[in-house]
């Protein structure tokens, strides 16, 4: 489905990422991890077309397409979704009208009609109920005043609205106490199948309790230096990072 | 020769053509001897600084323009569709054929019919609007003879919005000169709603010179819209002056979204306890069009509020202005006074100087103001494309959503729906906004 090879970007002329390589198929959960600073964030924004970033070398091919001919828009069309860090707050588009806009574009862009009115108004309640919203979310602003948690909530069901084939959640766990991480977890696997995948971005192991990674990755300076299963997650909760970057270190 | 030579040259015709009692033809006199002496404003003129009048002065005006036809359609096209009361100018004169009175329950009145003997009419000419210092003021007020009177009785409301529509026919092919001078009256405990417009219908470079004088008396309220949408060549100069007595609310909010030239003067006197005033708009120009709004709040006594919110979106060589001056006097304790421009540039080529201006004589008052100037947020964009909103598309929500709260208050369903149509086609796009 994902495949990046080599990836290298900078921003401000600064390198981030250093030649990453990474396969995602459909069906699976990738995790990535990592310290601050090691260039995950970065490596969701170049994904999804953010234009800050350049990328300097490699490939990255979404369905037989390269993404570096797709502006940002027309990776969403092609089924990417970000889940954003610290999604964005714009006073005056209502949750209801924003979705809407981006459904009836995507449909557009495939050659379809919109989305009757009916029938959005109908899976809006069904993914509402799934996320434990409430319904006067729908009319609120964008992330406007919205907590931590609502935010997260909010980016989990836009996903579940756009139904995309690959999702990233970038930090999706942050800000959210317990019983919200229960719920956007328990969206995630719902909305998970054998023909869309997921990759997890975070720091800690507590969102991988609820959906289980089937590959982990550890990415230190900008590359992926160790893959694994689920238990290296658990590891890396238990050591921290150190033992990888000493086993990175040059030797002598 | 410019227009302050073709005024000087044909002066005495022109104060023999604006008729009205004794005591209005001495106001006429001295009005156009202040014009005299101090001329149309330069750049040199405090108020006058970011607003250059040499390219509109510089044509040669028509200063006497025959009163032209506008077809029914034309009419429908600029009107409100829903239920009004309907006032229609044609070329400066009143069309009875397209207005629309059945049932009022308040007084209109042709501005030359009410100067000759009407009382309220004469208590209320340049009563509000000053002449020193105020050009435009003084030479409407030595020449205007056409316009309207509207007398709005102590109690009644006034169920559906009356428009005003003044429309520069396509007979006139030059450009013609026109000056209106409206004065309404809002009695006590009365509420009006008023929507006015200036519509140039042919392609001549028409400019016009409008007074509306307003007062509102205690306990009224009064909603004032003026829709500032005409063709390219066209310029106007409106100058509104609004007195506000105790307990009344009044607002005027103006949606300037094209023409060559738009200048608003638009002032507030609040002379009684307890009065709010609102002055709310959105600018959205380009292509060397200017808007330039000055604004004025006097609040002269205690316990009164006005909020100001004007948002603007520049393209294009566009030029805007806002200037907002508020003046509280040393016994207007207790004022509390908000004022707000905020302002998206798109391009290089736009331009915009915002100045507020507060001058605060009491200290016990709440004032606050503040400008802004900026770009789209990025960040706001990238989201939006993120989720498959194409770059036209997202541009557009986030200008509509910035120029919205400037829409709230307004009362009138239909104006609103319209000015959202028309912003969505001014930004080029087809969606429905009103989910």
């Amino acid at each position: 489905m994902l495949t990046i090879k080599n990836l290298r970007a900078s921003i401000e002329d600064k390198e981030i990422l250093k030649g990453i390589n990474l396969e995602v198929k459909p069906g699976e959960v990738h995790a990535i991890m990592g310290p601050n600073g090691s260039g995950k964030s970065t490596l969701s924004s170049v994904i999804a077309g953010r234009e800050d970033y350049e990328v300097t070398a490699g490939e990255m091919n979404f369905l037989g397409q390269d993404l570096s001919e797709l502006d940002p828009e027309e990776r969403a069309h092609a089924g990417i979704f970000l889940s954003f860090q610290y999604p964005v707050e714009i006073p005056g588009v209502s949750v209801t009208n924003f979705l809407k806009t981006a459904i009836n574009e995507s449909r557009k862009a495939k050659g379809l009609e919109p989305m009757p009115a009916k029938d959005m108004l109908k899976a809006m309640k069904e993914k509402m109920a799934l996320l434990e919203i409430d319904r006067s979310f729908l009319s609120r602003s964008i992330n406007e005043g919205f907590s931590g948690g609502e935010k997260k909530r909010n980016e989990i069901f836009q996903m579940a609205m756009l139904e995309p084939k690959l999702a990233i959640l970038d930090e999706t766990d942050s800000g959210l106490d317990i019983d919200a991480l229960r719920i956007v977890a328990n969206g995630v696997n719902k909305l998970k199948s054998q023909d869309n995948a997921v990759v997890v971005i975070t720091h800690y192991q507590r969102l991988l309790d609820h959906i289980t990674p089937d590959f982990v990755h550890v990415l230190l300076n900008g590359q992926i230096v160790k893959s694994g299963d689920k238990n290296l997650a658990l590891e890396l909760e238990e050591k921290g990072y150190d033992w990888i970057k000493k086993e990175q270190a040059p030797i002598g | 020769m410019d227009l302050n030579g073709q005024i000087l040259e044909s002066k005495s015709q022109l104060l023999q053509t604006a008729n009205g009692h004794d005591q209005i033809q001495d106001l006429r006199t001295k009005a156009m001897q202040v014009f005299e002496n101090e001329g149309f404003p330069t750049i040199k003129h405090e108020e006058w600084k970011y607003t250059s009048l040499v390219p509109i002065l510089r044509k040669n005006y028509s200063l006497t323009a025959s009163a032209g036809k506008v077809s029914k359609e034309e009419v429908e096209k600029y009107s409100l569709k829903t239920d009004s009361y309907r006032l229609v100018f044609v070329d400066g004169g009143f069309s009875e054929e397209h207005s629309d009175l059945e049932n009022a329950p308040f007084t209109f009145l042709t501005l030359s019919n009410a100067l000759g003997s009407k009382e309220e009419a004469l208590n209320l000419f340049g009563k509000i609007a000053p002449i020193e210092d105020q050009a435009f003021v003084a030479l409407n007020t030595a020449f205007a003879h056409q316009g309207s009177f509207l007398h709005i009785p102590k109690g009644t409301r006034v169920e559906k919005p009356i428009e005003l529509l003044y429309f520069t026919s396509k007979a006139q092919n030059e450009a013609p000169f026109f000056q209106i001078r409206n004065l309404i009256l809002a009695e006590q405990a009365s509420e009006t709603q008023i929507y006015e417009r200036h519509q140039n219908l042919g392609e001549s470079a028409a400019l016009s010179n409008v007074v509306t004088e307003i007062k509102v008396e205690r306990d009224a309220i009064y909603d004032h819209y003026k829709v500032q949408n005409d063709q390219r060549d066209t310029a106007l100069v409106d100058n509104t002056w609004v007195e506000q007595a105790e307990n009344s609310f009044a607002s005027v909010d103006t949606f300037s979204l094209g023409g060559r030239f738009v200048r608003n003067n638009l002032s507030f006197l609040q002379r009684g306890e307890h009065c709010e005033s609102k002055m709310y708009g959105i600018t959205m120009i380009g292509e060397n069009q200017l808007v330039d709004h000055h604004t004025l709040v006097d609040h002269k006594v205690p316990n009164c509020q006005s909020n100001q919110l004007y948002k603007g979106i520049y393209t294009d060589n566009a030029k805007g202005v806002f200037n907002g001056k508020v003046y509280v006097h040393s016994e207007a304790q207790k004022t509390n006074a908000f004022q707000q421009n905020d302002n998206v540039l798109l391009d290089d080529l736009a331009s915009l100087d915002t100045k507020p201006q507060l001058e605060i004589f009491a200290d016990d008052v709440k004032c606050s103001h503040g400008c802004t100037i900026g770009q789209l947020d990025e960040d706001a964009m990238f989201y939006l494309k993120s989720r498959g909103i194409r770059d036209k598309e997202a541009r557009a929500m986030l200008l509509y959503a910035f120029c919205m709260d400037a829409l709230a208050g307004v009362k009138l369903e239909e104006l609103k729906s319209k000015l959202k149509s028309v912003l969505a086609k001014k930004l080029g796009v087809e969606l429905d906004f009103d989910l």
